[in-house]
């Protein structure tokens, strides 16, 4: 498809703003000004939402296709959530607007939003309070690992490591880095939880906490997480839960409960707010008691006469995580799904979720090779390594797949398993879909031995085929430069 | 019966299902956590249908204020957003996608983002842009540690026309790092030359600045980047992307990396977010660069297609020796970003900019015409400027609070001394005759 650079036709408009009637334009010494326009295109309204419309059928996406990628939880986005975060009185607040003197008047709703929500996400994390800062999953990880070495600073503890399993998300080490700790990654059990003795050898006093996915990212509970909980805590160390598994513990099992220090949560994820093509995501993180000190300012609190307003008044605090309150249109999502699912909702989330990862892993296993011998939880890991005998890998069963019209699972992650395909169904898919997806993937597998080739050649209905991807690093194609 | 719709299996398929599993219960599929850590007491209210919850939301809603006539800016700016904007970004087709893993079922936000990387470069005068940072804020500090890696050094001069708020925001990231870096006061509102050239040594490996900066004024920052690379240095620069309708681009001026908030761009206020960090720099240090990025290559029959690129650099690849540990990023934000820019177009951010200026221009004359109230600094400007008032300049605010106006940000809470300095913004949604009104009723609340 043409770039909308190629469709631009010189003159042409889409947007007229009102005549400045009686001001004169500015003038502003040449010196201070671009010599040029911008090279934009110029094109009328109608060509750019043809463009745009033309692009997005390109996508493969919730609202089109079953979208089954392991460990990001494509749930389905109540359409209300998107109603809520556009309405005028939310969309158009001025996030200074509380800091005036006054302010607060201006702005009680969003607020006490903020507020409510991080009572809520508190609760359902059984931590003392959260924040609603981090912009991100990964964000809410380096905020959570900075709120760690703001604890141990103001203890006077010495520590300089953090220990990450290898099976968890690359973001972990990475957030622990930017927080300044070294980290110790220690290889995991064939299931991807802690392996004890290992992690054992790894503890020491210089230990700051460890950074456990639970269930870990092969879809386990951690049973012993007791265990660890009391080792680390034995040095003083932190446990940091990451909670992109969350849909699977929903309304059964809080994190602050079960030994766990801080946390951070994917609003994107187990809240159903929309994934936006890779962002916006919003990644609250909740704390404990002892860590309450030191959370980002401001805080929303709410005072004795019922109206709401921003406190600074935390010396201990990391600071500025974020420039305001968190990324607000989202949270305003996550609040308006909460208010939805309500508390009997919480529960029958992780029963449907972790129902129908079971579901299509008992179904798939004796045509794939699933990982977990029992039961799994909100997800399901297979190996594709049987089809090397064919020269089939789990690549080609996933372009397979988007020929048939279904987005493919997470592929080559967790590291730990060879020739990974990760399937996170979640609950709002229906048992129509998960079947219709189940006869699918038996019928890759019986391709994958009787014609490889048409695998290999996969994908044929996309826009594209398979794409070259080491010329695109060689030829660093990264902007449009003309013809 | 389910409780929310949320969850579409019929008790008979429930039923079915765990049966397929072997699980005589849902409590069965959960014997891996252990009894003692399973609870069924949550504090949270029961469900509302969506007609409740919408109720609710826009009672929320109309607790804030909705008709204020605005003036308040400080690096986030209320300007008008096209319908058409909200109705393409609206696409479930765009926004329940993810990160494009899979090139060939991602083609549409795939290309979507190569072009706005071609708007980010063409705008601020680089050559390449990422897919996008959390916000300003975040984009400046990524665009610092990517120059102190470039340069393998870790001192820092930043100027204090920098945003406060994203100054505030670094030194919280960099608390647990080992990077120094100092602040140099402004000198008659712009970057203090002296003071700069004076701290400048081999040691510095970034010079951070913006423009316009936080005051409103517009600098051309030309020599103080040379004086940079003259000890090796690398030149960031945070800019107001909307400006550079007109203003002179950073690459211009010779910048190695340039970040800023994409706010203005077509996205609203929201109280704070989802905003849209930046990122661009010259093609030889993009192996340097944070955040994902979308390159063009081809498919086998020759076809034109686009990927994420460079993806060594990323921490799902390099993990703790990542240049950033950023994942998700703002992709719908930088997609809006682009549709705004598209129907813009050349000539229309060129209006939109000489628009926000001209309001500017003549608010500060009728404002300074006021007994009393005096222009802060006499430096040029964009869309903002700073007025010294003859008192308390949150006082005043408070004061036209009341008349249903926000009369800009009182930036004695960032700037010691400065209790009765008032910033001030205008974008093309103000009109002549709020300009009047505002000028009427802070006249008659100084």
């Amino acid at each position: 498809m043409k770039l909308i650079y190629e469709k631009s036709v010189p003159g042409r408009r889409a947007i007229r703003l009102p005549a400045l009637k009686i001001l004169p334009a500015a003038k502003i010494d040449k010196r201070l000004l671009r010599d040029e326009p911008a090279d934009l295109p110029e094109l009328a309204e109608v060509d750019v939402v043809r463009h745009f419309t033309a692009l997005s059928r390109l996508n493969f996406s919730v609202d089109t296709h079953f979208y089954p990628l392991g460990s990001c939880t494509m749930k389905y986005n109540p359409k209300a959530c998107e109603t809520a975060a556009s309405l005028p009185g939310l969309a158009d607040v001025h996030p200074l607007w509380p800091q005036l003197r006054r302010g607060g008047l201006l702005t009680q709703g969003a607020l006490q939003i903020v507020y409510e929500t991080e009572r809520m996400l508190s609760e359902i994390t059984g931590m003392a309070e959260c924040t609603l800062q981090p912009l991100a999953g990964s964000h809410g990880e380096l905020t959570g690992v900075m709120l760690m070495a703001a604890y141990h600073r103001d203890r006077g503890n010495k520590k300089t490591h953090i220990i990450v399993p290898d099976s968890a998300h690359g973001t972990n080490p990475a957030s622990a880095a930017i927080a300044g700790y070294e980290v110790v990654s220690i290889p995991s059990n064939p299931d991807g939880t802690l392996n004890v003795e290992t992690f054992k050898k790894a503890l020491n006093s210089e230990t700051a906490g460890v950074m456990l996915t639970c269930p870990s990212t092969l879809g386990v509970f951690v049973s012993n997480v007791k265990e660890i909980a009391d080792a680390v805590h034995a040095v003083d160390g932190l446990m940091y839960y990451d909670g992109a598994n969350l849909n699977a513990i929903l309304g059964r099992c809080k994190p602050g409960e079960i030994g766990f220090d801080v946390c951070h949560l994917n609003l994107h994820k187990t809240f159903s707010t929309p994934h936006g093509g890779g962002g916006p995501g919003s990644g609250p993180v909740g704390v404990v008691e002892k860590l309450r000190p030191y959370l980002p300012i401001s805080r929303v609190v709410k005072t004795k006469d019922g109206t709401f307003s921003l406190d600074y008044d935390a010396p201990k605090s990391i600071g500025y995580i974020a420039p305001f309150y968190g990324n607000f249109g989202i949270i305003v999502r996550a609040y308006a799904y909460l208010l939805m699912l309500g508390r009997e909702g919480l529960r029958e989330t992780s029963n449907m979720a972790v129902l129908n990862a079971n579901y299509v892993q008992e179904k798939l296993r004796p045509y794939f090779d699933a990982v977990a011998a029992g039961r799994c939880m909100h997800e399901c890991v297979f190996s594709g390594s049987r089809f090397g005998a064919h020269g089939i890998h789990t690549l080609d069963i996933a372009k397979g797949l988007i020929d048939r019209g279904i987005h493919p699972p997470t592929i080559y992650f967790p590291l730990n398993v060879p020739e990974a395909i990760m399937v996170e169904p979640t609950e709002s898919e229906s048992r129509e879909t998960l079947d219709e997806f189940i006869e699918i993937m038996i019928e890759l597998a019986e391709k994958a031995k009787t014609h490889p080739d048409e695998l290999h050649a996969a994908p044929v209905t996309a826009p594209v085929g398979r794409l070259d991807e080491v010329a695109a690093v060689k030829n660093m194609d990264l902007a449009y430069c003309g013809e | 019966m389910s409780h929310t719709n949320f969850c579409v299996a019929s008790e008979q398929d429930k039923a079915e299902m765990l049966k397929a599993v072997k699980a005589k219960s849902f409590d069965d599929l959960f014997v891996d956590i252990p009894a003692e850590f399973q609870t069924d007491a949550f504090n949270i209210p029961e469900g509302r249908s969506e007609l409740e919850a919408l109720q609710t939301l826009r009672g929320l809603a109309a607790k804030n204020a909705t008709n204020l006539t605005n003036f308040c800016g400080a690096g986030y700016y209320d300007h008008f957003i096209p319908a058409a904007v909200d109705s393409l970004s609206g696409r479930g087709e765009f926004y329940t996608a993810y990160t494009p893993y899979q090139p060939e079922a991602a083609q549409g936000t795939l290309q979507a983002i190569y072009e706005y990387q071609t708007d980010m470069a063409r705008l601020t005068g680089m050559e390449v842009s990422n897919a996008s940072l959390y916000d300003g804020g975040t984009a400046l500090f990524e665009g610092i540690m990517m120059a102190l890696r470039t340069t393998g050094r870790d001192k820092v001069l930043i100027d204090e026309g920098v945003s406060p708020i994203y100054r505030t925001m670094l030194r919280c990231y960099t608390r647990n790092l080992s990077i120094q870096y100092e602040e140099i006061p402004l000198a008659k509102g712009l970057a203090d030359r002296a003071a700069f050239k004076q701290k400048l040594s081999k040691e510095i490996g970034a010079v951070v600045v913006q423009n316009p900066n936080f005051f409103g004024s517009l600098d051309d920052l030309t020599d103080l980047v040379a004086a940079a690379h003259g000890v090796g240095a690398q030149a960031v620069f945070s800019v107001y992307p909307l400006s550079l309708g007109l203003v002179k681009t950073p690459g211009a001026m010779g910048a190695d990396i340039v970040t800023g908030e994409g706010q203005s761009l077509g996205l609203p206020l929201s109280f704070g977010g989802p905003y849209l960090g930046f990122m661009t720099t010259l093609k030889k240090f993009v192996r340097k660069m944070p955040g994902r990025i979308v390159g063009a290559t081809q498919d086998e029959q020759g076809r034109r297609g686009y990927v994420l690129t460079l993806q060594a650099r990323e921490q799902h690849i390099r993990r703790e020796k990542a240049t950033s540990n950023i994942c998700t990023n703002e992709a719908l934000c930088a997609l809006r970003a682009h549709m705004y820019l598209s129907l813009l177009g050349k000539q229309g951010l060129v209006d939109v900019a000489q628009c926000c200026a001209s309001l500017a221009a003549y608010a500060r004359e009728r404002l300074c015409a006021i007994r009393g109230v005096r222009p802060t600094f006499e430096q040029p400007f964009f869309n903002e400027f700073a007025l010294t008032l003859p008192r308390d300049a949150s006082d005043v605010v408070s004061a036209l609070i009341d008349h249903g106006i926000a009369a800009g940000f009182p930036v004695g809470r960032y700037y010691k001394g400065m209790e009765n300095v008032l910033l001030l913004a205008f974008t093309e949604k103000r009109t002549k005759e709020e300009i009047d009104l505002l000028a009427a009723r802070l006249e008659g609340n100084l």
